[in-house]
Parts: C-alpha cells; sequence; structure tokens
C-alpha cells in the first residue's frame, strides 16, 4: 500500500526505455479522483508512451521496458503478478483514430461485456443503452443498432468508442489525443462528454490543442524531451507557468 | 516515319504479351470442349455423371464417372478436415504468437513445403505412410482415401497458412489495440476480433487450398489405390477424377470413346477448379 491514498492513480519515478532508448526519465505523477489531467508537449515527448504505461498497453509493443510503479488505489498496476487484462478493464482508453470494431454499433458496446463473460441478455441490453446514453449518443443511433458502426460519423464513432469503453465499467478514462481527427463540432461535444463524465469517472487526456487543454482541464502536466516539466493546476499553468520552457511551449514559441 | 513504325511494333508486342494468357485459357477451353463433348455422342450426359460403372474398354465401354467423382470429393474433404484447422492455426500462430525470429523460421518452413514436388510427397507417403494406415486400422492394403488426404493435405497447408497469414496480418492494429484496451484476452481478441476481420480473406485461402487439392494428381495416383468403384468412406482405395486421366491416356485409342471421355473428365475438372477459383477471389477482393 502507498502513503498518498488521496490519488486516484499515481506514477513514481517512471523510467521507460524503447530498446536502448530512454524515453521516460523519472517521472512522478499523483493524479486526483473525479478530475481531468491534460498532459500537453510537442510531438515524441513521451506523452502517448506516459498515458499508455497507465494501463499497461504499452506491452503491446516489443522491446519496451519500464521501471518505477503506477499505483491505481494505492495497487501498484506494474506488478507482474497483477494481469494487464484486469487492469484494462478498471482504466479504459480511446484512441487518436476511432477504432470501432467491424461490426453493429450494438456489437461493438456488447463486445467488452461478453469477454467478460456476461452471457445475460437483459443486463447487456441495458448496459448497452446506458452505455450509449452516458456517451451522448443514443438519441442518434437508437433506430440504427443493428447498422454496422463503420457507417457512422467519424465524430459519432469516437462517441462510439468512448461508450464502449464505459460499458466495462472502467474507473479511470485514458484519452489519447480523441479529437486529433475530429471536426471543431465533434471536438466540441466530446469536450462537453468529458466535463460531464468526470463527475463519475477519472480522465486523463492526451493533447496537442492547447485551447483544449485549457477548456477541459483541472490539472496541466507538460511533457518535454521524456521529462515532466510542470505539473501543476490548469489554471496557473496558462496564466502563471513556473517553468521558461512551458510558457515557450504554451504560448507557441516551440513545438 | 521509321521510328513511329518501331512504336507500332513493339506496341503490338507487348499487347500480345499482355492478352497471351487469355488467348491460352480460351484455347485450352475450346479444345477440351471440342474433344470432350464428343464423348456426348456415345453416351447421354446423365448416364456419364451418374453412372456408376466405369469399364472404358470393355465390350460395350460403361463411361459412368460417379465414382471418379465421389472419390476425388472423399479425398478433398479429407484433405480440407485436416489442413484447415491446422492451417489456420499455424496462420494464428505466425501472425499473432510467434515472436520475431520463429516467425521466420516457420514462414521458411511453410515456403518449403510448398517448394516440395508432388512426386516426392507421394513416394513419402508410399513408403511411410500407407504401411502405417494399414497397420493402424488392419486393413488389407493401406493405399486408401485417407492416406491421398493426409498427403494432400500437405499440399494444401502452405497456401492456407501463407494467405491466411496474409488476411489476418492485413487487419489494422487499431482493431487489436481498441480489443486490448476494453480487457479482452490475446485468444478474445484473435477469436472475436481479428479472425471475423479477416474473414474473406481466410475463406479465400481455403478455397484456394482446396483448389489445389481438387487438381493434385501425382500423389493422389500413388497412394489411394486407384479402383474405380463408389467408395463408402474414407478407408478403402479409390480413385481421383485427375489420376484416371493420368493413368489411362496414354493407353487410350485417339478418338475412341474413351479419349473422348478422359477429355470431358477434364471439362468436369476446369469447370470445378474454376468455380473454386471464382468463388477466392469474390471473398479476396470483397473489400476492394
Amino acid at each position: 500500500m502507498h502513503e498518498k491514498m488521496n490519488a486516484k492513480m499515481e506514477a513514481r519515478e517512471i523510467n521507460f526505455y524503447y530498446g536502448a532508448v530512454r524515453a521516460l526519465k523519472n517521472i512522478n505523477m499523483s493524479i486526483t479522483g473525479n478530475t481531468v489531467t491534460a498532459i500537453i508537449g510537442p510531438s515524441g515527448c513521451g506523452k502517448s508512451t506516459f498515458i499508455r504505461l497507465l494501463n499497461r498497453m504499452h506491452e503491446l509493443v516489443a522491446g519496451s521496458r519500464v521501471e518505477g510503479h503506477v499505483y491505481l488505489d494505492g495497487k501498484d498496476i506494474l506488478d507482474p503478478t497483477i494481469d494487464a487484462v484486469d487492469v484494462r478493464r478498471s482504466v479504459g482508453m480511446v484512441f487518436q483514430k476511432p477504432n470501432p470494431f467491424p461490426k453493429t454499433i450494438f456489437e461493438n458496446i456488447s463486445y467488452g461485456l461478453t469477454v467478460n463473460n456476461v452471457r445475460d441478455k437483459d443486463y447487456i441490453e441495458a448496459k448497452v443503452v446506458e452505455s450509449l446514453k452516458k456517451a451522448a449518443l443514443w438519441d442518434e443511433v437508437k433506430d440504427r443498432l443493428k447498422d454496422n458502426a463503420l457507417r457512422l460519423s467519424g465524430g459519432q464513432q469516437q462517441r462510439l468508442c468512448i461508450a464502449r469503453c464505459l460499458a466495462v465499467g472502467p474507473e479511470v478514462l485514458l484519452f489519447d489525443e480523441p479529437c486529433a481527427s475530429l471536426d471543431p463540432i465533434s471536438t466540441g461535444k466530446i469536450e462537453e462528454l468529458m466535463l460531464e463524465l468526470k463527475k463519475n469517472y477519472t480522465i486523463v487526456i492526451v493533447t496537442h490543442n492547447m485551447q483544449q487543454a485549457a477548456r477541459v482541464s483541472d490539472t496541466t502536466g507538460f511533457f518535454l524531451m521524456g521529462e515532466l516539466i510542470e505539473f501543476g493546476k490548469t489554471q496557473d499553468i496558462f496564466t502563471a507557468p513556473k517553468n521558461k520552457q512551458t510558457e515557450a511551449y504554451i504560448t507557441g514559441r516551440f513545438g | 516515319m521509321l521510328r513511329k513504325f518501331k512504336e507500332f511494333v513493339i506496341e503490338k508486342l507487348i499487347l500480345l504479351c499482355g492478352i497471351a494468357s487469355v488467348i491460352f485459357v480460351a484455347l485450352i477451353f475450346v479444345f477440351l470442349l471440342k474433344e470432350g463433348l464428343s464423348v456426348f455422342k456415345f453416351v447421354r450426359i446423365g448416364e456419364f455423371l451418374a453412372g456408376r460403372s466405369w469399364y472404358p474398354i470393355s465390350e460395350p465401354a460403361q463411361l459412368g464417372i460417379l465414382p471418379l467423382i465421389l472419390g476425388s470429393l472423399w479425398v478433398t474433404f479429407g484433405a480440407a478436415v485436416i489442413s484447415v484447422p491446422i492451417g489456420l492455426g499455424c496462420a494464428v500462430y505466425i501472425a499473432e504468437i510467434a515472436p520475431g525470429r520463429t516467425k521466420e523460421v516457420l514462414k521458411g518452413g511453410i515456403e518449403l513445403l510448398a517448394a516440395i514436388p508432388s512426386v516426392v510427397l507421394g513416394f513419402i507417403g508410399m513408403v511411410t505412410l500407407v504401411p502405417l494406415v494399414k497397420n493402424v486400422f488392419h486393413l488389407s492394403t493401406g493405399l486408401t482415401g485417407l492416406s491421398g488426404s493426409i498427403i494432400l493435405a500437405f499440399m494444401a497447408m502452405p497456401t492456407i497458412v501463407s494467405i491466411a497469414e496474409d488476411a489476418l496480418y492485413a487487419v489494422p492494429k487499431s482493431y487489436k489495440e481498441g480489443a486490448f484496451a476494453l480487457g479482452a484476452t490475446h485468444w478474445q481478441t484473435i477469436w472475436r476480433v481479428l479472425l471475423p476481420a479477416a474473414s474473406s480473406g481466410i475463406v479465400a485461402a481455403v478455397m484456394l487450398g482446396i483448389g489445389r487439392v481438387i487438381g493434385e494428381t501425382m500423389a493422389v495416383m500413388m497412394i489411394t489405390g486407384n479402383s474405380a468403384v463408389i467408395p463408402r468412406g474414407l478407408l478403402e482405395p479409390l480413385r481421383t477424377l485427375t489420376a484416371t486421366i493420368a493413368a489411362e491416356m496414354g493407353e487410350a485409342v485417339v478418338g475412341s470413346e474413351h479419349y473422348f471421355a478422359l477429355f470431358a473428365i477434364g471439362i468436369i475438372l476446369f469447370i470445378i477448379s474454376f468455380a473454386i477459383n471464382v468463388t477466392a477471389d469474390l471473398f479476396l477482393h470483397k473489400h476492394k
């Protein structure tokens, strides 16, 4: 058990290597429950690497190695005795490009339940409806649950991916540049949704969009060259950054 | 002027090369039809296809190819039952599970298997497999449909494995990530996401594998016993369409009803493999 129990997730002395390349250097970060934490920084700074660590998706990359600890409710999820499958059921992830399965809208959401061995049809159906409502997609798709999910628009697909994630019943949601391939209106809907979801979930979002970070997040972390340069209240970071590099980045002087 | 003429000639030559394959197929088909259809001057088409006796040199000749069709179907069925599960398992292992080095070794092995001439496989089957089948099932002879099916399964495997592996490899990585992120295990991801997403390519792989089996001649001729009776199962000797043509063409008198009947069998084979290839093609290009 770890001493800081008020943090929902906590990264401690994280070092991450792709082969011989050190992609993350000594990262410490504490993520409070029911908040949105934004992670910003130029391309290649390690922010996607970091967020993938939080639900052990980094294990899909051959030749990667991690040192340090990530605590979820005080439990170290990087501990090799803990099953990555269980971690991912508690910490869901939405990707940069919407990636619905080439199945129907209904099946996309019920998939997460069936892999958890849920067989009760009524329960699955109720859960699909509930998840779609939570993801603010229900009104748009309620008459076409049997349609192929690939026929939805990009923004709808992304909300479907969020609904799919919610159905599994996670506590933390990770968003890896969720709006990078979406138009401004779809982006607006996703941001609204995040603010709504914050009431029941803890959210971490990687974004390239400064305004987005400022709009949706409570806390912001600025990454540069694999280091966490500054971490604090979003308001402070965007109005009075302590670090020169942070200031240079958010005012658009590099990145 | 001369330059223009040169261009013209070269262009037409290349055009000729380009359409050569189509011309050859058309010529072969016309020739097959011309020779094969003549058999129906001697025997009605129903009798030919459904006749239960194949005695082409008795007097009068009996030209029923039902035993041969069933022989081909039995052997193909047996080979499919063996090669499809193993081949797909192998493809999944190579595409999803095998680490880098093992993957290369396995792919090389599969390619080598495809490079073994069928007569060599037939020969190996004859000295190793046939006695084994005989002893295991206590038969009077090991020259059976089962022996043929097993050797043909080896021949279908490379096609099935390499095409199915390509299909699995072509599934977008984002599907896999999505499934993993939902807490699916590796097997659940393979079974519920990757295989369905690759299904059209996998069906094509199976069809092309079966196409290879139906057309195969030498190995089956060596180890299936070649008796032209209606087979009741895989533990009996049987004879395939292909083996019949190969074994009898040399001794058939040109222009006799036997000769025409062998060409008609060729038409049947042509139609079967054409149908299989077209179906495979439809599945392979479903998404394009």
